[in-house]
This record gives structure tokens, C-alpha cells and sequence, in this order.
């Protein structure tokens, strides 16, 4: 029973990191999960990539500057505590 | 001339203040009571000025505050609050339960003479961790699949606590009874909150579809059935995950 709270955060971190090193014209736009790509119209349903498209593209923008506050603190904690 | 049912001097009115002044001229022989300071500080002009403004601020205030009507409003459409509603979810149930999951846990694990203080808190951190993932996730799959539900995040935190009060249940007919009784009220706990969610999400999720009455047809609908049966089934698996490890 090692499910803690803090694993829970260490995986969220390391989880939005992902999502904010996929790069959108050398990656994303190849599998054609571009943000210009297929966004189609002003339909009722967009759909669950769009969705997740959308997504995607607003955590990198949003999470760009707070990533860095929080692994430079990351870091610097794991060097010095282990 | 104070009223008799007055609890303190009335500093405010006049009367107070031509009381100082009456006994202004014969202050000199006068001994030292509550009214000579007040009577000095009323003298100074200034501060009669000042309290004059004062008092006509407060006058206008308290008109203010009776003149508006400040009853809360409630607005038509969101839901009612517990209170009036005895089936709308609240946190009390969830709350009371985890921590008496919490405490249960230590008395199970105490009886198997494998308790420590810091596993007490160990389970409370990996209950409320697995909480958290639940509702992360299920937050996730209502955005992906657009659906426009009042199903706020707290509601969901209610509703994904209501499982705690089965697996005491199950761990306390554990201790009692061995593995047979745990079991048999486990499988009995789950069932009865697999129907639980069916029923109380449909009515949120499906709340078109479920309000005609329909039975569930089209790509949109059948997803948002699988999310519903998803986020039930999980509901008895994470019962037992959190629970088989403290009945042997």
C-alpha cells in the first residue's frame, strides 16, 4: 500500500511534463493532432480529440512558466535530500 | 433619567452632553467619576463635531442596511441545497466514514499485531490518494466527452465517498466473523453502491436521455453509458483493493 499522496504528486509532475515537451510542429502536427488541424467548424459536438487536442494545447501554454518554478524546486530539493 | 433597562450609558444623544456642561462650572470640588472624562472630552469642539458626524453617519448606514432586502436568493435552476432536499449529496456521510475507515484499519490491523502509529497514517494517505486519481480521472472523461452536467466536483467527491461506509461494513464483519463474513457483506456492500452510482449518475450524466426515459441509443449517449458503468464498477474494485489486505 505505497499509493501516498506524495507518489500522487511526483506522477502529476512528471505527467504534465510530458504533455509540455511535446512539440507542436515537429510532433504533434505529424499524427495530426495539430491545433489548426481539424478543428472543424462550430458543430454541437467537437469530438474527443479535438477535445483532447484542445487540451493538450492549453496545458502546455498555461503550465509553460509554473513547470519551471516547480522542477527548478524539484531539482534542487532531489539533490539535496535524495 | 437613564432608562432602567439601558446596559450602558448613551453616549450619543444630547442629554449627556448638557449633562457635562451642567456640572462643567462645578467640576472643581467634584471627585473623579466616570462622567468627568467624558465630560471633558465632549467639551472640546472639535470632537462635538466630530461626534456629530459620526452620529449622522451611523444613522444613515443603519437606513441603509434596513431599507435593502438581504435575504439570500436561490436561483431556479441550480440544485437546492441539502437542507431541503434530503437526497442531495453532502459530505458528512463520506467524511464521518473515511475517518472511520482510518480507525477501523488500526483496529484490524492491531488485532493481527501488525499496527504502528504511521500506518494509520499511511492508509488515510493512500485512501485519499486513490480519492483524488478517482476524481481526477472522472473529470477528465466528462471533459473529453462534452457532457454539460451541474455535477460539480464536490458532488463527485460526495458521491465516490459513499464507499467508505461499505467497506467498514465489510472489515468490521471481517474482524467479527473471519474471511466468510467479510466476503458475504463486501459482495452485499458492493452491489448495493454498483446500483447506487448506476442510478445516481445516469440521472446526471444521462440526464437527457434518462429523463425521457429512452432507452440509450447513439455513439454520445452509448460512451457516456460506459463512463457510467466505468466509474460504478470502479467503485467495488477499489473496496476491495483498500480493504482485503487488513482481514486475514
Amino acid at each position: 500500500m505505497a499509493f501516498t499522496l506524495y507518489s500522487l504528486l511526483q506522477a502529476a509532475l512528471l505527467c504534465v511534463n510530458a504533455i509540455a515537451v511535446l512539440h507542436e510542429e515537429r510532433f504533434l502536427k505529424n499524427i495530426g493532432w495539430g491545433t489548426d488541424q481539424g478543428i472543424g467548424g462550430f458543430g454541437e459536438e467537437p469530438g474527443i480529440k479535438s477535445q483532447l487536442t484542445n487540451l493538450i494545447r492549453s496545458v502546455r501554454t498555461v503550465m509553460r512558466v509554473p513547470l519551471i518554478i516547480v522542477n527548478s524546486v524539484a531539482i534542487v530539493l532531489l539533490l539535496l535530500f535524495g | 433619567m437613564a432608562d432602567p433597562h439601558q446596559l450602558f450609558d448613551d453616549t450619543s444623544s444630547a442629554q449627556s452632553r448638557g449633562f457635562g456642561a451642567q456640572r462643567g462650572p462645578g467640576g472643581l470640588g467634584y471627585p473623579a467619576a466616570a462622567a468627568s472624562p467624558q465630560e471633558a472630552f465632549l467639551a472640546d469642539p472639535v470632537s462635538n463635531m466630530a461626534m456629530a458626524y459620526g452620529s449622522s453617519l451611523a444613522a444613515q448606514g443603519k437606513e441603509l442596511v434596513d431599507k435593502n432586502d438581504w435575504e439570500v436568493q436561490y436561483q431556479q435552476d441550480t440544485p437546492v441545497a441539502p437542507r431541503f432536499d434530503i437526497n442531495a449529496p453532502d459530505l458528512y456521510i463520506p467524511a464521518m466514514a473515511f475517518i472511520t475507515y482510518i480507525l477501523v484499519a488500526g483496529l484490524a490491523l492491531g488485532t493481527q499485531d501488525r499496527f504502528s502509529p504511521d500506518l494509520l497514517g499511511l492508509q488515510a494517505s493512500s485512501a485519499l490518494a486513490w480519492l483524488t486519481l478517482e476524481v481526477l480521472a472522472i473529470l477528465l472523461s466528462l471533459y473529453l466527452l462534452t457532457v454539460n452536467t451541474d455535477l460539480t466536483t464536490i458532488d463527485l467527491v460526495a458521491f465516490l465517498g459513499y464507499k467508505y461506509v461499505g467497506m467498514i461494513g465489510g472489515v468490521l464483519m471481517g474482524l467479527l466473523f473471519g474471511k466468510i463474513g467479510y466476503y458475504l457483506v463486501l459482495g452485499w456492500c458492493c452491489v448495493s453502491i454498483f446500483v447506487f452510482m448506476i442510478r445516481t449518475l445516469r440521472l446526471k450524466i444521462l440526464a437527457e436521455a434518462a429523463a425521457q426515459g429512452v432507452p440509450v441509443r447513439g455513439a454520445r449517449n452509448q460512451l457516456r453509458m460506459y463512463l457510467t458503468m466505468a466509474v460504478a464498477a470502479a467503485q467495488p474494485l477499489l473496496m476491495y483493493w483498500l480493504t482485503f489486505h487488513l482481514v486475514r
